[in-house]
């Protein structure tokens, strides 16, 4: 690719996310900060899971989470690609509060067809993640 | 061999089973949204639907549906099943969810699941969910999960709206 070199810019990041239909759906923002990727669900009642407490769907959550792999992978690798998902291990830790919620991940290994990475998101501090991810990606060698 | 707890084997469904599994469906704002659907629900077994839209596409060059919109379906179904297994309805949890992806979904499809929940003990469900379009035997996506029962504790409703102190 040729744009391989260049970091990308978070209009790019965003530009990326907006091109997803269910990114859109979530809502999805992107901030870049240097190469520290932040992605943000701002709250809205469509991702209520249960209208009692209330609390966020775990499965948006979960979603918002695989998002944020994928996206710093993305930056990581400086290609305007998002890689493939091969799996995901969701740890629900705390209920999440109808409010914004905040996700990194860090990349625990970047090889040339798998990536590990970790993810956390949390909503009012960040030492108290509400949900954690750990997933394989599929991703394209750089060079490819 | 007989497992006292295997929810398999426990009392017929009572027919208040599937008003509960329409409300976690449809009666929650996400699963609205996503449009998802119970097809049938019987004893710790639930199946459903989510249909093929093109707000839930995940990759706009293909057109297939988001990993996320199944990742949240199926955590959806493997609570219907949760509470399909149980004696007396109560609230429950997500501790944890592995979503393993085997395949694209089909472009145009609507994703089926079945979910099934193969152990209860006193505080946690267990259960595994497969999605497909026509049968379980070609799968896009398995699910390994695990729930809190009655994971409300004292808490009551609204609890939530506040900020943690």
């Amino acid at each position: 690719m040729s744009d391989a070199a260049q970091p990308l810019t978070q209009d790019q990041i965003a530009a990326l996310l907006d091109a997803i239909p269910y990114a859109r759906f979530l809502g999805l923002r992107a901030e870049l900060r240097g190469d520290e990727l932040t992605l943000v669900l701002p709250y809205k009642d469509e991702l209520i899971g249960n209208p009692m407490l209330p609390a966020l769907h775990g499965g948006a959550v979960g979603a918002f989470m695989e998002f944020t792999a994928v996206a710093t992978l993305s930056v990581k690798q400086r290609q305007l690609r998002l890689p493939k998902t091969i799996d995901v291990t969701v740890d629900y830790l705390r209920s999440g509060r109808p409010t914004d919620t905040f996700a990194r991940a860090s990349v625990s290994k970047l090889g040339r067809r798998i990536a590990n990475v970790r993810v956390e998101a949390w909503q009012y501090e960040r030492i108290e993640p509400i949900a954690s991810l750990h997933g394989h990606f599929l991703v394209t060698p750089v060079d490819a | 061999m007989s497992n006292p707890n295997d929810p398999t084997l426990s009392a017929p469904l009572s027919p208040q089973i599937r008003v509960i599994a329409d409300a976690m469906m449809q009666g929650a704002p996400h699963g609205r949204a996503l449009g998802l659907t119970i097809l049938s629900v019987e004893r710790a077994r639930a199946r459903g639907l989510v249909p093929y839209r093109a707000d839930l596409i995940g990759d706009p060059e293909t057109g297939v549906i988001a990993g996320g919109v199944i990742t949240a379906f199926l955590d959806n179904l493997c609570g219907v099943a949760v509470m399909a297994a149980l004696e007396h309805p109560t609230s429950i949890a997500t501790l944890d969810l592995r979503i393993d992806y085997m395949r694209a979904a089909i472009v145009g499809r609507d994703v089926l699941a079945d979910a099934h929940c193969f152990r209860l003990t006193r505080s946690i469900a267990f259960v595994r969910a497969v999605a497909f379009e026509c049968a379980p035997d070609d799968p896009i996506a398995t699910a390994t999960a695990t729930f809190m029962l009655s994971s409300d504790g004292s808490r009551r409703a609204g609890a939530n709206r506040a900020a943690p102190t």
